[in-house]
């Protein structure tokens, strides 16, 4: 949903891997197995509480859902902590892959932002399962000097940058990236045609895929992670990303010093806001671990490094006076109240409903 | 009289020499294969495993059973995705073969021509590509194809291409087959050239001394004589190049449609173990046809 950096098949051999190394260091010591978004913490965290605590790290990064919840679905992850983003989430709470998160381990409960909470418990009722560790928005990343020289007046705040084949077709021949994500670009197509983004109605499907096709005709590759380094080079204007990368990609940019300059914007219609939170799988062999790790990342200062640190916003609330100033008054990541009205989220798709999407997107992508 | 008995002596060893194979065919081939086909049966459900039935206890192995359903095959056909899918891999497999043949033939016929000296050193150049990742060798093609890659300085440096010009060959069909050419090159060469190494240099002699010129020998002689190789080497190109996931992924654009991927998205996607169970026996079906005709050519030579 948010982060990737590397490709799913990396990802896939890099938790094989890790899973054979976790099986054997579960003898003696105390350990918790983490399984999180790939470049998604101040590794110092880490270190930190294993000073404090004596409980080491196994720490494994993944980078994209799919490849999650595949493992946790399978069984005997090894795991003790991992981080779905919400639909998935609901639909692994549905399945039996979690436990109950036990609140009285939890003494830093109290610092989570009530607002964050409450969207999380649309995909985890009651807030039982899990604890938001990040969310941010799904926007337009875009190189500023490239597209105010081929159209200075171009609405950059707006999804007719992607949608509107008379804006779009002016950025084709610059570039167009869009992440490889259909239950997320649906529900922002949905939202630019005026309908309810989280509708699962075949039909409404197939109109965001028709304007998806349309759309398609002037994107150069759908892909979930490649357009950081492609917007960082400057080897493409626009991109429909996330917002964490898009500013990873604007940082890289400022690094190499390359002159480019990159910007994310918050689209005006509205777009899709995602939550990746913090849960224990159901058979987890370090519970206790796992809610110490937990707790402790609840806790504000350390969170706040985390966010200061990969540049999304988190779910705690007493973090914030923890953060620096350019992370709490960057408007990309922590947006102002009256954006924050239009962010929406969407509920899971049922198995029916995912065929219909993922052969729709199918076909977008492969222009049939 | 006491040779025979001697032959049959301890049999039980004999038997044993020969069960392993087909142990290690039943344990890492069968088995597996079981279970998947009985997944492509079952139906998806949001649950761990995500599907059912499951056959967690022999008292409702009957009941599971009957649960059982083609409905997975059959949603196949009722979807043109899927064999346009297969077809694809299949037009880009076949493709990739034959250039393949045509570039590892006469490379392999080199190899297996030069002296003597000089043969282990050409076959370790060939072999030694192997040493790096082949994910990190793949990546390493995206440097190179890429539009602001090292194909487009080097074409710039030389004039072919203008200052503004760059090449546009990453995430195309065309990126693909750079990949899977250079990828798969070592499998097709070597069993070419020792098919080629082992031809007795002495029939060709024979040839030119009773006055057939060099082509027509390399048709009558050379060819047939090398056609187990080559049959090896299209093999052993061909199948793995049909569930080709890694290279499409990395090199291909959006539209290069593999059935690789397409079972990819099934699995991860759709989380649809059912479906892509299905799609991956129907795999093993169209592979299986072409193995039995090599197989069955195979005896006739």
């Amino acid at each position: 949903m948010n982060k990737s950096r590397t490709l799913p098949v990396i990802g896939a051999i890099a938790a094989v891997a890790l899973t054979a190394v976790a099986g054997q260091a579960l003898a003696q010591e105390r350990v918790v197995n983490v399984y999180n978004w790939s470049d998604y913490i101040d590794d110092s965290i880490l270190a930190d509480f294993t000073k404090e605590t004596g409980i080491k790290v196994v720490y494994d990064v993944f980078d994209s859902n799919e490849i999650l919840e595949t493992k946790l679905l399978a069984g005997g992850s090894g795991y003790d902590v991992v981080v779905p983003t919400g639909p998935f989430l609901a639909r692994q709470i549905q399945a039996g892959v979690f436990q109950k998160l036990d609140k009285s381990k939890l003494t830093n409960i109290n610092n989570v932002w009530p607002q964050i909470a409450e969207r999380l418990s649309k995909y985890d009722p009651g807030n039982e399962y899990a604890v938001n560790y990040m969310w941010g928005t799904t926007g337009i990343g875009l190189n500023v000097d490239k597209i105010k020289a081929i159209a200075p007046d171009a609405p950059v705040d707006s999804l007719k940058m992607i949608f509107d084949p008379e804006w779009a077709s002016k950025f084709k021949e610059c570039g167009i990236y869009a992440l490889d994500a259909p239950d997320e670009t649906f529900a922002i197509a949905l939202r630019y045609l005026g309908k309810d983004p989280d509708s699962k109605d075949p039909a409404d499907l197939e109109a965001a895929g028709e304007l998806w096709k349309e759309a398609a005709k002037n994107i150069r590759k759908f892909h979930s992670s490649e357009y950081i380094n492609a917007l960082a080079n400057g080897d493409i204007c626009l991109a429909l990303g996330w917002s964490g990368d898009v500013l990873q990609a604007q940082a890289r940019a400022e690094e190499a010093g390359n002159g480019v300059k990159i910007e994310y914007h918050i689209p005006t219609e509205g777009t899709y806001m995602w939550f990746d939170n913090l849960a224990v799988p159901a058979d987890a062999k370090n519970v206790e671990e796992a809610h110490e790790f937990i707790n402790y990342l609840l806790r504000p200062e350390v969170i706040a490094k985390a966010s200061n640190y990969v540049a999304y916003a988190n779910g705690n609330l007493a973090s914030q006076q923890f953060l620096d100033k350019e992370v709490l008054e960057n408007p990309a990541i922590y947006p102002p109240a009256e954006v924050v009205e239009r962010l929406f989220t969407i509920s899971p798709y049922d198995p029916k409903a995912q065929r219909v999407l993922t052969r729709v997107w199918t076909s977008v992508k492969t222009g049939t | 009289m006491a040779d025979q008995s001697a032959a049959r002596g301890p049999t039980w060893t004999k038997w044993l020499v020969v069960a392993v194979p087909y142990l290690w065919l039943l344990v890492f081939f069968l088995a597996p294969f079981v279970i998947i086909v009985k997944i492509s049966l079952s139906q998806t459900a949001i649950a761990m495993p995500p599907y059912a039935p499951v056959f967690d206890g022999l008292a409702t192995f009957w009941d599971n059973v009957r649960e059982l359903s083609l409905e997975n095959y059959v949603w196949l056909t009722d979807d043109p995705l899927y064999w346009r899918s297969y077809l694809s891999s299949l037009r880009i497999a076949s493709l990739s073969t034959l250039m393949l043949l045509l570039i590892g033939y006469p490379i392999a016929y080199a190899m297996a021509r030069a002296p003597k000296s000089i043969r282990p050193t050409l076959l370790m150049l060939v072999i030694l590509p192997f040493w790096t990742s082949f994910l990190i060798r793949v990546y390493a093609w995206i440097g190179i194809l890429k539009p602001e890659g090292l194909l487009t300085v080097a074409l710039q440096g030389l004039g072919v291409l203008g200052p503004d010009e760059q090449v546009r060959i990453m995430n195309t069909e065309t990126a693909v087959f750079i990949g899977i050419v250079y990828s798969y090159l070592p499998f097709m060469i070597l069993p070419l050239y020792s098919a080629l190494e082992k031809l007795d240099g002495t029939l060709l002699e024979a040839a030119s001394d009773l006055g057939c010129p060099p082509v027509e020998a390399f048709w009558v002689i050379t060819w047939p004589l090398s056609l187990p190789g080559v049959i090896a080497g299209c093999f052993l190109c061909f199948i793995p190049i049909m569930g080709e996931f890694v290279i499409p992924d990395l090199l291909g654009g959006s539209e290069t449609l593999m059935i690789g991927r397409t079972l990819w998205n099934e699995f991860f996607s759709n989380r649809d173990w059912p479906v892509s169970s299905a799609v991956a026996v129907v795999l093993l079906v169209i592979l299986v046809v072409p193995i039995m005709v090599f197989q069955n050519y195979q005896k006739k030579i």
